[in-house]
């Protein structure tokens, strides 16, 4: 899913600063599961704040709400109703989720809660990593299921760099080596002929460094 | 002049810490009554959710208790409630409110003095740090 981490409580003060009344909304999807958005992220956030301003003397209405996702604008009209009650929306989704909202709702200040992080699985309860860079071209069937774009830090192609030790990655002794893992993996599933196999250079215009991309989808227009 | 009298919330988890509690009130070992018991199964259950709330309604100061660690009933429930008092402390810390005022401890069912100490010694901490400051600012925001 999409990983986030809520923002340092300081700079949340600081957006909030010149309001009376806002909206904070949560997001019942990715960072929920992470721990950073959901419901009850809202309501440790709205605690966090409204104890926050008291403490100095100043009031600030905090309304909570979540809604099932913040990317579609199905559920993004479900606020239309009552936004007009707001001075802003403190949304604690991804950064999808922020600009949805913002797109719908031009005149009113949208601010995000959290830092988007990364497209990434958990490993173990608490502890979530990246695996996915969004590249537009998965390679995954080749590499044994470890992706080289996200998880090489110089998403190489063809084996390891000479940075490579010991199974980790020269910039950080925390970080598995990519090719290490797609070398182990591939020889436990009897495959190192894909290893073999010379990956050409990559189009990288399906990725990111084409510029915003877009899926339209003809069988589902209406 | 009025003395503090604080506020205390204090979860109790039923197999070691509210039984604690209750042993402490039958052998007469008196504590403040300024410490209200929140009996509950284990104090895993106990939601940084909770902790904030208690304070944000006015709580003084909140007491988690429960099991030693490695005999809790539900296994690893009171290290949960651990890594959450930790999380309260710090983000209470962030705010300006003081990490002190949510504590974590731990019993065993027939320890009714450690409940006892413990809820005195708390109630003195908190009296001592003075009212949530939660409380003198909602007073000057209202006026």
């Amino acid at each position: 899913m999409i990983t986030a981490v809520r923002k340092p409580l300081e700079e949340i003060m600081g957006f909030a600063a010149p309001y009376s009344r806002v909206l904070l909304l949560g997001c019942n999807e990715c960072v929920t599961v992470c721990y950073a958005g959901g419901r009850k992220e809202v309501g440790i956030l709205a605690s966090a704040l409204s104890m926050a301003f008291l403490k100095e003397g100043k009031k600030l209405d905090i309304v909570e709400q979540t809604l099932e996702r913040q990317c579609d604008p199905e559920y993004v009209e479900e606020i239309a109703q009552t936004i007009d009650q707001y001075d802003a929306v403190f949304s604690m989704a991804c950064g999808c989720g922020v600009q949805t909202v913002a797109g719908r709702y031009k005149d009113k200040p949208v601010y995000p809660m959290v830092n988007t992080m990364f497209m990434g699985a958990s490993e173990r309860q608490g502890v979530w990593a990246e695996r996915c860079a969004g590249c537009g071209d998965c390679v995954l069937g080749r590499t044994g299921g470890i992706c080289p774009v996200a998880r090489c830090s110089k998403r190489i192609f063809n084996g390891p760099c000479g940075g490579s030790t010991k199974g980790k990655c020269e910039i950080d002794p925390g970080v598995d080596c990519a090719w290490q893992l797609i070398w182990d993996r591939l020889k436990a599933l009897g495959r190192t002929d894909l290893y073999s196999e010379i990956i050409p250079a990559k189009d990288w215009r399906s990725a990111k460094d084409g510029g915003p991309r877009r899926i339209v989808r003809e069988d589902l227009l209406s | 002049m009025s003395e503090f009298e604080p506020i205390i919330v204090a979860f109790a988890c039923e197999y070691c810490a509210y039984t604690a509690a209750d042993m402490a009130g039958s052998l007469g070992m008196s504590y403040p009554p300024n410490v209200k018991i929140i009996r509950v199964p284990c104090t895993g259950k106990v939601d940084t959710l909770h902790l904030m709330r208690a304070l944000q309604k006015g709580a003084d100061g909140v007491l988690v208790a429960g099991c030693h660690l490695g005999d809790c009933h539900y296994k690893n429930g009171n290290l949960r409630a651990q890594q959450r008092v930790d999380y309260v402390s710090r983000l209470l810390e962030e705010i300006g409110i003081g990490g002190q005022r949510v504590m974590m401890t731990f019993m065993s069912a027939g320890q009714g003095n450690v409940f006892a100490q413990v809820a005195n010694e708390f109630t003195e901490k908190i009296r001592n740090l003075g009212p949530n400051p939660v409380k003198l600012g909602a007073g000057k925001a209202a006026a």
